[in-house]
């Protein structure tokens, strides 16, 4: 029983362990790493990065990434890499082309749209103000109401 | 101009965009390799370690690349559109067996039937990045040059084969 006891006692010193390693250590390979992932769309869940996803794509793309930084390449080339292979679309800003012109143009444009309707909005209604003249009869009229609220008050 | 037509027209300009973007598939990422040449690659196959695979066997033939996986629901459902084509024999499916255990892909083609003459082993997905896989299954139709000509992201069903796969194979053959 007392045997038992020490084992039990010492289970605890077996549980230690490091925590888990990082992939890759050298730091200057995981700064761009970084840097570049950010730029680039995880494929699989598509509204992250590829430095946010865990997808296991994602983690293999950053292996080929990481690969191909430590083979000194590029960040153009590093990027070329995956858009041969994935298209524009891994890219989170796409190039300016014939077919992305509307996504770059487009808030601009829309934008415009509603300014100058701002615009001709706030010119009609000030041509709706027309200043008229008080009369005098009218001027005696509003003097005389607003003695009489006066009174009555 | 009446005081609704702008309201109106707006509206039914947004209607008309949702109604072309809410059906179309954000998953089907057009893929840059239609139109060019298969990555190459040598693997080992599934059944027979020892011996290889690579796309330039199959030079001078039209031929399926289909990426599968045991791990991978939509590969069962693909399944059994592939047993027919298999069993119709009208363009050879050759099998990449993506990011897999090998005794359990072996299992999966025991239980499910095997479709493929052969099948490469895929295991770090290295080569499923060179065609730009993201997501298995995934199909690309390989012409007697070996370039790729049509890619099939997600399961192919029997509409996709008849109407789209079998006559570009039968085009791509007689050229």
């Amino acid at each position: 029983m007392r045997w038992l006891a020490l084992i039990v006692l010492l289970m605890p010193g077996l549980a230690w362990a490091e925590e888990a390693k990082p992939l890759a250590e050298d730091p200057v390979v995981e700064a761009r790493l970084k840097h570049l992932a950010v730029e680039l769309r995880c494929l699989v869940c598509q509204n992250q990065t590829l430095a946010d996803s865990n997808a296991p794509l994602a983690e293999d793309l950053r292996r080929e990434v990481r690969e191909m930084i430590a083979k000194n390449m590029s960040d153009q080339e590093i990027i070329d890499f995956l858009v041969q292979r994935y298209g524009d679309f891994v890219l989170y800003r796409p190039p300016w082309k014939a077919s992305t012109t509307l996504l770059w143009i487009g808030p601009f444009f829309l934008l415009g749209v509603g300014a100058a309707a701002l615009v001709v909005a706030l010119r009609r209604r000030a041509q709706k103000l027309v200043d008229t003249p008080v009369t005098d009869e009218e001027r005696r009229r509003v003097e005389q109401l607003l003695s009489q609220g006066a009174r009555r008050s | 101009m009446k005081p609704f037509l702008l309201p109106l027209a707006i509206f039914v300009a947004l209607v008309g965009f949702l109604a072309v973007g809410l059906t179309l598939n954000p998953r089907e990422v057009p893929s840059p390799l239609v139109g060019k040449p298969a990555p190459a690659f040598t693997l080992p196959q599934l059944h027979d370690q020892d011996k290889t695979f690579s796309p330039a066997d199959m030079t001078g033939k039209v031929w399926l690349l289909n990426f599968w996986a045991s791990w991978c629901g939509g590969c069962k459902d693909e399944h059994p559109v592939l047993m027919r084509m298999a069993k119709a024999g009208e363009v050879p499916i050759y099998g990449m067996d993506y990011k897999d255990q090998r005794d359990e892909a072996q299992t999966w083609l025991r239980r499910h039937g095997n479709p493929y003459p052969l099948t490469a082993v895929d295991e770090a997905g290295r080569v499923g990045i060179n065609y730009g896989v993201y997501g298995v299954p995934e199909t690309y139709v390989i012409d007697k040059q070996g370039v790729i000509r049509y890619k099939q992201i997600g399961p192919l069903d029997d509409d996709v084969v008849a109407k789209k796969i079998l006559p570009l194979v039968k085009e791509l053959r007689n050229k």
